[in-house]
């Protein structure tokens, strides 16, 4: 045991310098600085205080989405032009952060949402556009994503749904596994195959021939309200397609890019919370006569939390600001930012459960929320292993 | 090569371009300008986005929705008659 030095904590953020000329300067604008601000706010209100009733209840609701639809924040990728938030990538990143330090459910919701908006955006015909930006812009709509399949997880290539023309329109026949909030959806982008090449479409809720089952029973962001979508016979009208026969995997691959640079920012947000309630934690259970914060191991566990969270969040911001910026290594910088986020989100769960000892295997407290939330951090939008391979492939190319 | 000039481009000029990249996916293989590029088993399903974001970057235009066949990438005639397209280039 050893006293606790009683320097402040290093700041997250380094002071501006004096010299614009110094060089490096790592710190947000101050748009971007009052934006972070009023996420945070925002999310210790709405989203942190209920995120674990809604993880008991399996559900998120409506009121719940209702109240982020009426912060515009759903359009967060969409042009102001095009009734969106028109946010820069950066922003949308500690929107992400900062939503996910409340709860992953209702980050995934914006995940999935903004994957969908974006492939609209990008890939969408002028009337796709025209029809469902402004809807998922002011989250009138709420979007998903339909590409992972009971066989079919990390091998997008591989997707069994197949889409057989039919007069003006198509028919889709397969099943769709694991949809992030698919319960309540009013538009998958959904993968198929015609023909043996891969192809896009939107489909609507209502569209004949498709079954919605919820999932239940799930490990984390169980507030997700996954679903199975059964496709029988499903008919859709030509206009459905997104983006041509054989695009289909670009689309997927190209959206995958904007859900993976989302949970990699909602994973450092998983950290800060793992950090905040654990320094909490440390400052007041008293053991051996001392608050547990002044032993060293768990000082160890604390700084490792303290590390993790500034790297993630670091590395987020600079795949954001790649991403603005257009630089195609943004992608690279993706891979690695959600690499690192979602395994070191694991041991800060891991820590932070072990902190909080018989407690942190309670409801009562969030952590163990986290601990689960963090292991679908680590599958979601690319396993590990996956990302460990597009890393090193990446690096090796370079 | 910059997208800057690509107005000033020729046919020739730009399937050079294209072509130049293509073959980085086809080493080996003699390419000919109206060969099917998705018959031949060079390449996989990713490959027809990776076209997409050359046009893009290189010759800095805005591929559209309506842009997204594989007609339109099918061939390296096929990719210089739609930057052609795209770009109003000098033919």
């Amino acid at each position: 045991m050893t006293e606790v030095s009683s320097s402040p904590a290093p700041s997250a953020s380094p002071p501006a310098s004096a010299d614009a000329d110094a060089g490096l300067r790592m710190e947000l604008g101050p748009a971007q600085e009052a934006a972070r601000a009023a996420f945070a706010a925002w999310a210790s209100e709405h989203v942190a205080p209920h995120a674990g009733a809604w993880d008991r209840a399996a559900a998120t609701p409506r009121e719940a989405i209702g109240r982020l639809a009426a912060t515009g924040w759903l359009g967060a990728v969409v042009p102001a032009a095009q009734g969106g938030a028109g946010m820069d990538w950066v922003t949308f990143g500690l929107l992400n952060e900062e939503l996910g330090r409340g709860c992953s459910s209702i980050r995934s919701l914006l995940t999935v949402h903004s994957m969908a908006s974006y492939a609209v955006l990008r890939f969408g015909s002028r009337a796709q556009k025209e029809r469902w930006l402004p809807l998922l812009a002011r989250g009138e709509a709420i979007g998903a994503f339909a590409l992972s399949e009971p066989n079919v997880g990390s091998d997008a290539s591989a997707v069994e749904t197949v889409a057989t023309k039919d007069g003006d329109g198509w028919v889709l026949d397969g099943r769709k596994k694991w949809t992030t909030y698919g319960q309540i959806a009013d538009v998958f982008l959904l993968f198929a195959k015609a023909e043996g090449k891969p192809v896009a479409f939107l489909v609507e809720r209502d569209a004949p021939g498709l079954t919605v089952e919820p999932l239940r029973g799930i490990t984390g962001t169980r507030a997700s309200m996954l679903a199975e979508l059964r496709l029988e016979g499903c008919r859709v009208p030509a206009e459905a397609r997104l983006g041509g026969v054989g695009f289909g995997l670009g689309i997927a691959v190209a959206t995958l890019e904007v859900g993976r640079y989302s949970v990699a920012c909602g994973t450092a947000g998983i950290i800060r919370a793992c950090l905040d309630a654990s320094l909490a934690y440390a400052g007041e259970r008293v053991q051996y006569g001392v608050p547990i914060g002044q032993h060293q191991l768990v000082q160890r566990m604390l700084a490792g939390m303290a590390a993790g969270a500034r790297a993630a969040h670091w590395l987020c911001l600079r795949a954001g600001w790649l991403r603005d910026a257009g630089d195609p290594a943004a992608a690279h910088e993706t891979f690695v930012a959600k690499y690192f986020a979602s395994t070191a989100a694991t041991q800060a769960a891991l820590d932070a459960v072990q902190i909080h000892g018989a407690n942190g295997c309670s409801e009562d407290f969030p952590v163990e929320r986290y601990l689960r939330d963090s292991r679908v951090m680590e599958i979601i939008e690319g396993s590990t292993q996956i990302q460990e391979i597009a890393i090193a492939r990446g690096e090796l190319a370079a | 090569m910059t997208y800057y000039h690509i107005r000033e481009m020729t046919n020739d000029e730009i399937k050079a371009r294209v072509r130049e990249f293509v073959s980085r996916f086809f080493r080996g293989h003699d390419l000919q300008d109206n060969e099917d590029l998705f018959a031949t088993g060079y390449v996989n399903s990713m490959f027809a986005m990776q076209l997409v974001q050359f046009v893009e970057s290189d010759f800095g235009l805005a591929v559209e929705s309506e842009d997204l066949e594989l007609d339109n990438f099918r061939s390296l005639d096929a990719i210089t008659a739609l930057v052609q397209r795209k770009s109003g280039a000098a033919v």
